[in-house]
């Protein structure tokens, strides 16, 4: 694989901070998980659980001005880039206080502030409208540029070519991640995709690739900072496959029989991406096992307050069903 | 016996057209594929070539004529031995009646506010301009005073335009502004909610609606939804236009009107102008309105002159309907190229001692429900014209409207003319057939008025 083998140069400031946002994807989403099970979140809520080292670590390659959007598992990409835990979990309990006034859902949020724009329910429409951010960007002559997520399902849209062939056409600094978790719902990639290696996607296309542990968040930040390198210099799109594992299933309403225990248990004891920070930090000395647990205990209280808020807040008023349709 | 050249349709759409230039002169053999002249067609510039071969006898038709109709004869050619005196005969027979090049333009025409037309001063002059001018005036005098309004779309740029409707944009603009995308209408359209997403203002051209299928899912999942789905923090500020419904001769697949399906969609605006003016000032209105605003044209009107008036900036509100006709007996309402029959019928009914009222809705969304209503409650009576399918068509929904908030007025149930309900033949003869006309919305009225 063309991969991004060398890792970053991290400090231990930098890896707690990773530490630190990894566990919060993860105790947000168990806590959303918990919440669905109790009934105070609905419809489809879908969880980045084993995926964290993604986000977190194409954040820390990201600057402020570059935009970035995702799909409907979308939770973990609001909070790595800033978003408020709180108006988050409100929206998912459909209240008042949530980012979209708990009229968007899990699938639907945006921030304009932190340039997170979706969030987005069709499967793969996001990929065109990240390379017209990127095209956005362009034109007004910045030099930001545009995440845009996918799954390795959604790379097997007919517009995400479409997207290559204009965002290669117009050399857009546009960044096309493929979160590869290895299953489109219930769809392996073995029984969805001709080809394995999805970073050679764009090669038809003249795109640049690389694949990368997406277990490994030292190895995103690494593989991320070279994809925005090739981006912000003028050399329009690139395609990064970051091959990664979601624990959970689908969707919350997916048993996800089409694997075995064996196999998700395996990732978990292997390759979970918190754990490998973890053992990084305790192994550089970097902080102690007590200095890691003060954190859990802190990231806990923020997400059980973020829980407590979304339930207190009061569903959104009746007045609102015919607001926000047009400007 | 001397061979008559006539003037070629090179368009589905083209009656008539100029003949730009002759590439032959009298007296000069020429060779069957020969290229004889170009001719300008209301989409492009064409060569045209010879079928026969022979001497050219006589140029009938002067270099830089407009508007020659198709079928008439531009250019007798002789055959082997026949002489000049063959193309007198030849070229008698049918005449031409085109008109040699005005290259001045029309002098302005000074009117007094008219029906449609109350909310411009005074003394305002009008020029007459066609249905594609017009856009292309309203594009370019949006783009000149907002950097971030561009236009993208197939063959928009090198091209001039499909139906050249963005003539000169890329002259004025640059290929920055004005965008050739590649066929890939789902892919392009998406790319525009995005830049709408990141503070642009695209203007994003289909080269027709039908062709917009393919990205009916950006439409309306991204670019309607998004502001609602965000609790107003974000919304797709652009325009999606081009040709729709019916052109002539082709096919199902290139002939359907969309205004119902698009009228349908909460967090958009729909607009389907029928004038030069109306297109004009819409179009400004829509590129300014911070919303994804569909904008329906139609071919056959491209090339057909109104007058637009000389206002520095001239723009009409979106919702807002406008009345043509004033009228007693029936209440006509229609939009886009409906209202061609409905104006056609009323001036025949006139004759026959009806009144008319004539309504053009241009907007389908938001709809100007009081201009419709009020109108019925003078009138008691109406009949919907459009050219699109009739389940579930605008008609319908008027007629319930009416139904709901003008019941006890009304004295004849409405009558909805509309497109029939068939895939559009090709037959010249189906076509017809298939679309509205002005005998049936004649007979409607007849039919509500009980005469």
């Amino acid at each position: 694989m063309a991969a991004a083998k060398k890792k970053a140069n991290v400090s231990g400031d930098e890896l707690l901070e990773y530490y630190r946002e990894m566990l919060l994807i993860r105790r947000f989403e168990e806590k959303a998980g918990q919440l669905y099970g109790m009934g105070q979140i609905g419809g489809f809520c879908h969880l980045y659980i084993g995926q964290e080292a993604v986000v977190v670590g194409l954040e820390a390659a990201a600057k402020e001005g570059d935009s970035r959007l995702t799909s409907y598992r979308d939770h973990a990409h609001m909070l790595a880039c800033g978003m408020d835990p709180k108006g988050v979990m409100a929206e998912l309990t459909g209240r008042k206080d949530g980012l979209s006034k708990g009229k968007g859902g899990s699938m639907h949020m945006f921030s304009k502030e932190e340039r997170f724009y979706g969030g987005h329910g069709i499967v793969a429409a996001q990929v065109p409208i990240g390379a017209g951010l990127a095209l956005a960007n362009q034109y007004k002559g910045e030099d930001t540029v545009s995440f845009t997520y996918f799954g390795d399902g959604a790379a097997n849209q007919g517009q995400v070519y479409e997207s290559f062939n204009m965002a290669a056409l117009w050399k857009l600094p546009v960044i096309f991640v493929i979160e590869n978790n290895h299953y489109a719902m219930g769809t392996s990639q073995e029984r969805s995709a001709s080809t394995p290696d999805f970073y050679t996607r764009g090669e038809a296309f003249g795109i640049a690739g690389a694949a990368v542990d997406g277990m490994d968040v030292l190895a995103v930040k690494a593989a991320g900072e070279l994809a925005v390198k090739h981006c912000r210099e003028g050399n329009g799109p690139y395609v990064l496959e970051v091959k990664t594992y979601r624990y959970r299933g689908h969707s919350m309403s997916d048993p996800a029989k089409y694997r075995t225990r064996e196999e998700v248990q395996k990732v978990k004891d292997n390759q979970d991406p918190i754990d490998m920070v973890k053992e990084m930090i305790l192994q550089g000395k970097h902080a102690t096992v007590d200095d890691l647990k003060s954190i859990d205990k802190e990231i806990k209280k923020t997400v059980q307050e973020s829980a407590d808020f979304a339930v207190a807040s009061p569903e959104p008023d009746v007045s609102e069903l015919y607001t926000d349709i047009l400007v | 016996m001397a061979i008559q050249i006539l003037m070629p349709a090179l368009s589905p759409t083209m009656e008539e057209g100029t003949l730009a230039k002759w590439t032959v002169k009298e007296g000069d053999s020429v060779e069957s594929g020969q290229i004889i002249a170009e001719i300008e067609t209301d989409k492009a510039t064409m060569e045209f070539e010879a079928i026969d071969e022979g001497v050219i006898g006589k140029l009938v038709v002067a270099e830089g004529t407009e508007n020659v109709a198709v079928n008439s004869v531009i250019a007798v050619l002789l055959e082997d031995g026949e002489d000049a005196s063959a193309v007198e005969n030849a070229s008698a027979a049918p005449a031409s009646e085109a008109t040699v090049t005005d290259t001045t333009p029309a002098a302005p025409i000074q009117k007094t506010a008219e029906v449609g037309f109350e909310d411009i001063p005074d003394g305002t002059t009008f020029t007459s301009t066609t249905v594609r001018e017009a856009l292309r005036d309203a594009m370019a005098e949006e783009m000149r005073s907002n950097e971030n309004v561009f236009l993208m779309g197939e063959e928009v740029a090198e091209y001039q335009g499909a139906y050249k409707v963005s003539q000169g944009l890329l002259d004025e603009f640059g290929k920055k502004r004005v965008i050739d995308t590649p066929i890939t209408e789902h892919g392009f359209a998406g790319i525009a909610v995005g830049a709408a997403f990141g503070g642009l203002n695209p203007i994003v051209e289909f080269m027709t609606f039908n062709f917009a299928m393919q990205a009916m899912d950006q439409i309306i999942n991204s670019a309607a939804k998004t502001l609602y789905m965000s609790g107003g923090q974000m919304g797709a500020p652009m325009v999606f236009r081009g040709p729709n419904g019916a052109a002539a001769r082709v096919g199902a697949q290139h002939s359907q009107c969309y205004a119902a399906w698009y009228a349908h969609i909460p967090g958009l605006k729909v607009v389907m102008p029928y004038s030069a003016a109306d297109a004009k000032g819409l179009l400004k209105s829509a590129i300014r309105d911070p919303n994804p605003v569909i904008f329906l044209e139609n071919e056959m009107l491209y090339g057909r002159s109104f007058d637009v008036p000389d206002l520095e900036d001239f723009t009409v509100p979106i919702g807002k309907a406008k009345i043509w006709r004033e009228g007693n007996d029936v209440t006509l309402v229609s939009f886009g190229i409906g209202m061609q029959y409905a104006l056609e019928a009323a001036e025949k009914l006139a004759d026959e001692g009806i009144s008319a009222e004539v309504i053009d809705l241009r907007s389908i969304r938001p709809i100007d429900y009081d201009t419709v209503i009020n109108s019925v409650k003078k009138t008691n009576r109406c009949v919907t014209i459009e050219e699109g399918f009739p389940v579930a068509s605008i008609g319908n929904h008027l007629s319930a409207t009416i139904m709901e908030r003008a019941f006890d007025y009304l004295d004849a149930p409405v009558i909805n003319c509309t497109g029939k309900d068939v895939p559009m033949p090709y037959a010249a003869n189906l076509e017809k057939l298939a679309l509205v006309t002005t005998a049936e919305v004649i007979d409607a009225v007849k039919q509500v008025t009980y005469r």
